[in-house]
């Protein structure tokens, strides 16, 4: 059934999207965590402690969003992509159940030590703990990365006589070239999200005079990790990225910048509108002949633009795929500016002080939420009109006998349940918000469930 | 390989219902066994740090059936498309309200997510056994090892289409139930004291009759469903002992309850779980998902993943589940003995 097919992209897309709003915070956060745990273990300052707990509650209901929103993925592939399950399962199969042998087991046991047995179990551990943490949910996300990057770029596989492809070489895909710009440039887009969220949040506490003591750790902290790791995604990751998506889906990349014509000395798009139909970008700003110089280097080259490349090849939704990756670079260049001005004005001591810029740190908080999902766009709307690149297209991989009428039907009941689950986590995190750094340990210790 | 792999899932799937089913049972009773918050807190937190762990064994069997078996996960999950994606939003719902329930100290709040994690809980229990039943009545597959089957069409006996729902599946749905209501209450036992424990025990005896009406009439209504079962018993006799395992559980659990010693009637329903379901999947081996024309059934040879994969995935495999023993031994360890609240301290 044909007619399947768009709302199951639609669902894959609108679950996969919403879930990943919460790994995002939680695997930079983990990180950020394990950075406030082991200063407190050096220099014994309680604050930094009490930084540790108040933002492993923050984690807790985070991680829990996330576990709770993850489940459907992995079931959707069978549900949704049956025939791209069959078809590729051989090899994605082993990332993906690689994942559950050892991140969720890793993580269920040491998120719940972690958040139980500081008291039972002394400072050692704890701090043990949040290292398992941390490393429990970056190994999940290089198994989901590898698994994605496979589908951008097969490797390791080989064609049987009736079509279905199987593993050829393990090691291949566990260390497909493509993961590495991949991986490095998505765990730094989760360390700028939870920096700018943990600095945001400082900013909040010290421009509201409230609970300032532990307002200016969070800044510091958070503006230290945000400055480096917001560099990190322009270089060397975002370079590394946009070379292989160069080299390896030269189309996805000529459709990112709205490039329609060949041309030698290619200018790069700031902004404007890309009109498909006359193969043009309306109202644009341009930066003559960049785009040549930041493929070829100084000396430029040409550059193939969507003309050159056969239609039924194009991504299929051009002007989204255009909007998300300037979307992600733009706030990516804002991010370093802020977060570079920021590390400024805390190394000459003036951060705390001067307003305009904690009102600005504070505001920003969404936006890396917004570049990373937009950043993910990127990838996967680059990628169509393919499931796995060249190989198997979107329109070939969905479940061949489910109507369209459930998959709406399930749409609308995901959307419905997410809503609530947004809405509750809104209110969740307005409260802890609120009770501040000082008053976890009342809450943390009086309650029975896993995050309490 | 393919063999082992069947093994593998079984087991995976065995020690989720083994673990998750206590804490899904604990779920469907807590409203009834439970008179006020404090003892509804009670429950919780003999379960609070356990139960995310044990449902990482459906994310992570769920993950080795896709790897093992790509063919039987792409044809399965796309053919029991509704139900599945209800039992994902009963997960979501059930696990929020175990998580949530603790983080705004409000009776209001908590009623709600106490009436969320008994509706989830109980389903979830019920969809899980009217899953096993469709596995083991076969299910509509065509040539290409696909199929469609609505949720429910006229629960008639007789039926030439009969639905996801039916009679006979829900008759195992509600063995299901039943089953991890005992194994629940058993758990429970073992966690609390007092009025509280002998309420669990009178649950676990009440529940432990229906339990044996349910089991004699669940194994008949199997047998006539698909009497092709006893064939591979038959072929291999030593299977028998499966069943057996079984019912000295079922036994025991009488027994155990009766002499009021709650670890062996826990272990005597832990037996009765792994007796039951090793019968169902010897029954339906080599088969991993029957088709209603035999001709077209999956099995652990055409569903099965490339020799290649099923090598190096046992490698990991090992390791990683030597892992999670590692670190279940440890947490069940840590948060052993019986729950007091007084001792927040965890």
């Amino acid at each position: 059934m044909e007619d399947a097919l768009t709302p199951s992209r639609l669902q894959f897309a609108f679950t996969v999207t919403y879930h990943y709003l919460f790994p995002m915070l939680t695997m930079g956060l983990a990180l950020l965590i394990f950075v406030l745990k082991s200063i407190y273990m050096r220099n014994s300052n309680e604050l930094y402690n009490k930084s540790a707990r108040f933002w492993a509650k923050i984690f807790a209901v985070t991680f829990v969003m996330g576990v709770v929103t993850g489940i459907p993925l992995e079931f959707q592939f069978g549900t949704n992509w049956a025939a791209f399950s069959a078809f590729t399962g051989d090899i994605i199969a082993q990332t993906l159940a690689m994942e559950g042998a050892f991140a969720f087991f890793l993580e269920s046991a040491f998120v719940g030590l972690f958040l139980f047995g500081e008291q039972r179990f002394g400072q050692r551990l704890h701090w043990f703990a949040s290292l398992m943490v941390f490393i429990g949910t970056w190994a999940s996300g290089y198994f989901i990365i590898t698994t994605n990057a496979w589908m951008q770029h097969p490797v390791g596989y080989r064609t049987l006589e009736h079509g279905n492809i199987v593993l050829a070489d393990y090691w291949a895909v566990l260390l497909n070239r493509w993961m590495f710009a991949q991986y490095a440039h998505n765990m730094g887009g989760a360390v700028v999200c939870g920096a700018f969220v943990m600095a945001g949040l400082g900013a909040f506490y010290v421009l509201s005079g409230r609970h300032g003591e532990y307002g200016r750790i969070f800044l510091k902290v958070g503006v230290i990790a945000g400055v480096l790791s917001s560099i990190w995604m322009l270089f060397p990751t975002g370079h590394f990225s946009s070379d292989q998506v160069a080299h390896h889906q030269p189309v996805a990349l000529a459709a990112m910048e709205g490039h329609f014509r060949t041309e030698e000395g290619a200018d790069l798009v700031f902004i404007g509108q890309p009109d498909v139909e006359k193969l043009e970008i309306d109202n644009p700003i341009v930066l003559p002949g960049g785009l040549s110089i930041l493929l070829y280097g100084p000396a430029g080259g040409e550059v193939k633009g969507l003309e050159d490349f056969p239609k039924k090849n194009w991504p299929d939704n051009i002007p989204l795929l255009y909007y998300s990756y300037h979307v992600m670079v733009g706030l990516g260049s804002i991010f370093i500016g802020i977060m570079m001005l920021a590390a400024f004005m805390l190394w000459r001591g003036w951060l705390f002080t001067f307003r305009p810029m904690l009102w600005v740190l504070m505001l920003a908080i969404p936006f890396p939420f917004i570049a990373n999902t937009a950043g993910w766009f990127t990838a996967e709307l680059g990628r169509q009109p393919w499931l796995a690149y060249g190989l198997m297209r979107t329109s070939e991989g969905v479940s061949p006998l489910i109507s369209s009428g459930s998959v709406l039907f399930t749409i609308i009941g995901f959307a419905g349940i997410y809503l609530v689950m947004g809405l509750l986590y809104i209110v969740l995190m307005v409260r802890e918000v609120g009770h501040g750094p000082e008053a976890e340990q009342a809450t943390l210790e009086n309650t029975e469930s896993m995050t309490a | 390989m393919d063999t082992i792999w069947f093994i593998a899932v079984a087991l995976m799937i065995t020690m989720y219902v083994l673990l998750d089913g206590f804490d899904l049972g604990a779920g469907a009773i807590h409203l009834f066994a439970a008179r006020n918050d404090r003892e509804r807190r009670t429950i919780l937190r003999a379960i609070g740090p356990v139960w995310d762990g044990n449902e990482v064994w459906l994310i992570a069997g769920g993950g080795t059936l896709f790897f093992a078996f790509p063919i039987l996960y792409a044809s399965s999950f796309s053919g029991f498309y509704l139900p599945l994606i209800m039992v994902l939003w009963l997960l979501i719902i059930r696990g929020l309200s175990i998580e949530l329930r603790g983080h705004i100290n409000d009776p209001m709040w908590a009623s709600f997510w106490d009436a969320m994690f008994f509706i989830g809980s109980t389903l979830l229990a019920i969809f899980f056994g009217a899953a096993l039943g469709n596995v083991v009545r076969g299910v509509p597959l065509n040539r290409d090892g696909n199929f469609f089957q609505p949720l429910w069409t006229d629960f008639n006996p007789f039926s030439e289409t009969p639905g996801i729902l039916d009679w006979y599946t829900v008759l195992i749905g509600l063995l299901a139930l039943i089953t991890l209501i005992v194994h629940g209450a058993n758990y429970l036992a073992v966690k609390t004291e007092n009025e509280l424990n002998a309420r669990f025990h009178r649950i676990a005896r009440l529940s432990w009759v229906a339990l044996v009406v349910l089991t004699v009439l669940g194994t008949i209504a199997t047998f006539w469903v698909s009497p092709w079962l006893l064939e591979s018993f038959n072929e291999r006799p030593y299977g028998y002992v499966l069943p057996l395992v079984a019912i000295a559980g079922l036994g025991g659990i009488g027994l155990f309850n009766f002499r009021r010693q709650d670890k062996a009637a826990f272990l005597s329903s832990s037996a009765y779980i792994v007796g039951m379901l090793t019968s169902t999947v010897f029954g339906v081996y080599p088969r991993v998902l029957p088709a209603v024309n035999p001709e077209n059934s999956l099995t652990i040879q055409n569903a099965a993943a490339s020799d290649y994969g099923q090598a190096v995935g046992l490698v990991w495999w090992s390791i990683g589940m030597v892992l999670a023993a590692i670190y279940f031994v440890a947490m069940y360890r840590l948060f052993r003995g019986k729950v007091r609240l007084e001792d927040e301290g965890y």
